[in-house]
C-alpha cells in the first residue's frame, strides 16, 4: 500500500498538526488539565514543546493551550531567549 | 517595607577562573544581604553551550539566585551587573505565588528537568 504515507500522518500527530479526519481528538490545554501554574523559563527541553522547527512559537490552535498560558508560555519562551537557552532563529532545530 | 521575591540567571564568562567565579557569586549575594534582601538559594548550572554567540563566546558559567527583599536590591544588583564585565547576560525577574512554589518543590527534586541540571555539572 502506501505506507509512507501513514508513517508520517503518525509522526505528524506527535507535531500538533492536523489529524486523519476520521480520528480527531478534543483538543485540551496542558496546563488547565495537569494543574501547572507556572511555566519554568529555565527549563529549555519543556519549552521546545511549544516551539516550530524555526525556534518560532507554535500557535495555540495548534498547541490547544488557552489564551491564559499561552501569554506564560511566550513570556517563557522570551526569557529564555534572553539567557540564550534557547534559539532566536535556527534551522532544523528538532532533528 | 514590602518585600518581593525575585530570581536572577547570569552567564559569566568561559574564561574567568573558579577563584574569580566563586569570588563574583559571593559579591552579589553581599549585595543582596547589604541591601536588607534575604538570598533563598544559589544554584550553580556549570560550563553549558549557548544557543547562540554571546560577545564571541559560546559557552558559559550559569549561576541563578532566588531572593526576597524591596526593590532597590533589584537596581543595586543590576549596577553591580552593569560594572561586571565578565558577565555575558544578565536577567532578573520577580516571581508570583506559583513561581515561588513551584522553585520550592523544585529544590526539592519534586518537578521540572532537574535531572538535566545536574548531569552538566558532572
Amino acid at each position: 500500500m502506501i505506507p509512507s504515507k501513514q508513517n508520517s500522518n503518525v509522526l505528524n500527530n506527535q507535531d500538533f498538526t492536523k489529524p486523519k479526519s476520521n480520528e480527531i481528538k478534543k483538543k485540551y490545554c496542558r496546563f488547565k488539565k495537569f494543574k501547572i501554574k507556572y511555566i519554568d523559563y529555565k527549563d529549555p527541553i519543556y519549552l521546545k514543546k511549544f516551539l516550530n522547527d524555526q525556534g518560532k512559537l507554535l500557535p495555540r490552535r495548534l498547541t490547544g493551550t488557552s489564551l491564559k498560558y499561552q501569554r506564560k508560555v511566550s513570556q517563557a519562551v522570551k526569557r529564555a531567549r534572553h539567557i540564550a537557552l534557547l534559539p532566536f532563529v535556527t534551522d532544523e532545530f528538532k532533528s | 517595607m514590602t518585600s518581593k521575591h525575585y530570581e536572577t540567571v547570569f552567564i559569566l564568562s568561559p574564561l574567568c577562573q573558579e577563584s574569580i567565579r566563586d569570588e563574583v557569586v559571593t559579591r552579589f549575594e553581599g549585595i543582596i544581604k547589604s541591601n536588607q534582601g534575604t538570598v533563598v538559594s544559589t544554584d550553580n548550572w556549570g560550563l553549558k553551550e549557548l544557543a547562540f554567540t554571546v560577545r564571541k563566546q559560546n559557552t558559559g558559567y550559569y549561576f541563578s539566585m532566588e531572593f526576597s527583599g524591596p526593590g532597590i536590591v533589584v537596581s543595586a544588583l543590576e549596577t553591580a551587573y552593569k560594572r561586571e564585565e565578565n558577565i555575558l547576560r544578565y536577567l532578573i525577574v520577580a516571581l508570583d505565588k506559583h513561581a515561588v512554589d513551584y522553585n520550592e518543590r523544585r529544590r526539592k527534586g519534586l518537578v521540572g528537568n532537574k535531572k538535566t541540571l545536574v548531569e552538566e555539572n558532572v
